[in-house]
């Protein structure tokens, strides 16, 4: 963990979590730190601490104040990738066999920023993802959320960093419950990682949905994954990820099981989340066009390895690596330079 | 390339397919197809999720089970209908006749049986009289098949699960081949792979309808996977066929409006400004009995008639499309619209040869 803290909290100055997030509440507290917060607002000791009412005020309070007009996230972290590799042992192929799906990859993903990781299937897209969401742990090297080192964290900061750090995946039929109303699932993140009451919770689902545009959201509320089309499934996968408030979302391969009509909703949306609320994206994808659309820059993975990275234009412009060209080639696109003569 | 004889090799009359659970609603889910194939030709068929495309294509093979029901229709293979057909006259219809070929190979494969075991399973069952196919035949049979989907005779002896997912769509591809039919029905047969991988097995594909001649059906939900392979691309929504055009008409000319919004779905993700469209609102209620043109709510073109009345195929351009706007544009300037579409047409109407010149561009 990080040693250093930086003075911004106005918590103990030893608490090794301390974060340069002033108006945040620190990721994975102390009992230090849960001593303040009860203090603070005398709370009945058994109370769990996430729950606490002094956790859901703080919660609102800071959402109150970024939901404000105008109002920027200054003091997220960016989320810092440094030398990550990831090694498997190989099953079937005699002992010590190992399989690196991830190589020494670095990048930072800045407050607001959308990078894109693309490479074909086996390229360690997702092995990338999960080390950054902390499901998986890297062999060697860093992943860092501020001062957060996402590779040391358990159950209770990771359950904190989770409210911070979303992800949205490509199964937008796999990902919901079937048995559960739409209402349900996404309240759920509300209840359990904010620690709101179900009466607010249910107010919030009903922002949510606003905001991903399934409206009129009492109409959807109720309804069971199995009556939405795949592109009202995955805004519900979306609006959950978006309902603890986070500050990085990461999607892999959210349209790629969309039918191209849907796709392009999905991507405006994701790109109107990160103008609005400063979300930051990481998009893993093999699909340049979507990468193309919804990111700044790009990361091409090629056996675990970048081979190539910059802007994404740039990238896909002027590819200089062998593979990126051959990804690019592989896009079916035979109408693209007679498409502007269509028009209604 | 066998194709424009003018022979008809599958003929479909007023095809309808309804599902019909025994409890919940029942789904229209293909509305009134007629289509005509010739031998030789290699078809797209595209649409949404839900819009019939793999229920015709299941229903054009005779692979509906219940609750799925060919309502009504003729399917004429070879000048002999099909819809009727049961039992051993249907099995036997599969020697020579037609194949489909799954989305995912992973699925379709038995993932018990080696590979050679799945080519000795078929050839065994459409044996011919007085043909006795016997170990070394099924490898001999195997290793050629496996040969025309650029896999290596060592497969034979694999499990699916020792392949990889284009193998395993190779492996399915193969088999579909067996019996040497003369239509090939591929639904969705790259969807779940890799993007490289995928362009390999499209490549594939071509190939071997190009050098075995037989009749093929593209399946998909990939605009642009299916222009690149195809000579001719057929459009479904709600069930209904709405367009049916040449592949390399649909760069320019007037199209079904639903038709134009799923090319604007399509970027060239190297060009300097993207605007990718979507297509606002979803596809109707299959449950539903529709009235007026199926599409009207999304389209930007609708007009009182189109919400009285289900616009029939008509001419338009080179081919078909059911649209009552885009009849009445093409009937009061024909001119213009031809001269468009010459202008951008390549000149060899021979689909390899068009598809290089597109990727050259």
């Amino acid at each position: 963990m990080a040693n250093d803290p930086t003075g911004n909290q106005p918590s103990a100055p030893d608490d090794p979590q301390d974060n340069a997030a002033p108006s945040r509440r620190p990721i994975a507290p102390t009992d230090a730190d849960a001593t303040v917060v009860r203090q603070r607002t005398s709370l009945s000791d058994g109370e769990r601490p996430h729950r606490s009412d002094a956790k859901r005020a703080e919660i609102a309070a800071e959402r109150a104040a970024r939901d404000a007009p105008g109002a920027r996230r200054s003091d997220v972290p960016a989320l810092a990738i440094s030398h990550a590799t990831k090694i498997y042992k190989a099953r079937g192929q005699g002992r010590g066999a190992t399989v690196t799906a991830v190589d020494d990859v670095s990048f930072t993903i800045e407050p607001g920023a959308a990078i894109g990781l693309v490479g074909a299937s086996g390229s360690g897209k997702s092995t990338l993802a999960k080390l950054i969401t902390g499901s998986e742990r890297p062999t060697s090297g860093t992943i860092r959320f501020g001062d957060i080192e996402v590779n040391r964290l358990r159950s209770g900061g990771l359950r904190d960093y989770h409210r911070r750090v979303q992800m949205v995946f490509q199964d937008p039929y796999g990902a919901l419950n079937p048995l559960h109303t739409v209402e349900y699932t996404v309240m759920r993140p509300c209840q359990n990682i904010l620690g709101m009451s179900a009466r607010d919770a249910v107010r919030r689902v009903h922002e949510l949905l606003d905001i991903v545009g399934l409206t009129p959201a009492t109409q959807y509320a109720s309804k069971l994954p199995h009556q939405l089309s795949g592109g009202q499934r995955q805004r519900v996968v979306i609006a959950r990820a978006l309902a603890c408030d986070p500050d990085v979302i990461v999607a892999d391969e959210p349209v790629s099981m969309l039918d191209v009509s849907l796709r392009a909703g999905v991507l405006s949306l994701l790109g109107r989340l990160r103008e609005e609320r400063g979300l930051s994206l990481l998009y893993i994808t093999h699909d340049l066009l979507s990468a193309r659309v919804v990111t700044d820059h790009i990361l091409v993975l090629n056996g675990g390895r970048v081979v190539e990275s910059g802007m994404t234009k740039q990238v896909l412009q002027h590819p200089q690596d062998e593979y990126t060209k051959r990804l690019l080639d592989a896009v079916a696109t035979p109408f693209a330079t007679i498409r502007p003569s269509i028009d209604i | 390339m066998a194709a424009a004889t003018g022979q008809t090799l599958l003929e479909a009359k007023g095809v309808n397919v309804v599902y019909e659970p025994a409890r919940g609603v029942r789904i229209w889910s293909v509305r009134d197809v007629n289509l005509t194939l010739r031998p030789g030709e290699f078809v797209g068929l595209v649409g949404e999720s839900g819009c019939g495309k793999s229920t015709l294509g299941f229903a054009l093979t005779r692979m509906l089970r219940p609750p799925a029901k060919l309502q009504s229709g003729e399917i004429l293979f070879d000048g002999k209908d099909i819809s009727l057909l049961d039992g051993e006259d249907l099995r036997r219809q599969r020697r020579g006749g037609f194949a489909i070929v799954l989305q995912s190979g992973m699925n379709a494969l038995n993932p018990v049986r080696t590979v050679a075991h799945h080519f000795g399973d078929i050839l065994k069952a459409h044996e011919r009289d007085g043909e006795d196919v016997g170990k070394r035949e099924v490898r001999r049979r195997g290793t050629e098949l496996l040969d025309k989907v650029h896999l290596d005779a060592s497969v034979l002896g694999r499990y699916p699960h020792e392949l990889s997912g284009g193998m395993r769509q190779r492996v399915s591809i193969a088999l579909a081949l067996a019996l040497e039919p003369r239509m090939i029905i591929f639904d969705e047969p790259t969807t779940a792979l890799d993007v490289i991988v995928q362009k390999a097995v499209m490549q594939t594909i071509k190939d071997l309808q190009r050098d075995e001649g037989f009749t093929a059906i593209l399946i998909s939900h990939d605009l642009g996977v299916v222009l690149e392979a195809t000579d001719r691309l057929m459009v479904m929504y709600a069930g209904e066929i709405v367009e049916d055009q040449p592949s390399r008409a649909l760069g320019s000319g007037l199209h079904h409006p639903y038709t134009e919004a799923l090319l604007r779905c399509y970027a060239d993700p190297r060009a300097d400004e993207i605007d990718l469209g979507g297509i606002p609102g979803t596809p109707p209620d299959l449950s539903l009995s529709l009235a007026g043109c199926p599409f009207t709510p999304r389209c930007p073109l609708a007009e009182d008639i189109c919400r009285r009345e289900d616009p029939p195929l008509t001419s338009l351009g080179e081919g078909l499309a059911a649209c009552h706007v885009r009849a009445r544009e093409a009937s009061s300037s024909p001119e213009s619209v031809t001269t468009v579409r010459q202008a951008q047409a390549p000149s060899t109407p021979d689909t390899a040869d068009s598809t290089e010149a597109r990727h050259g561009q």
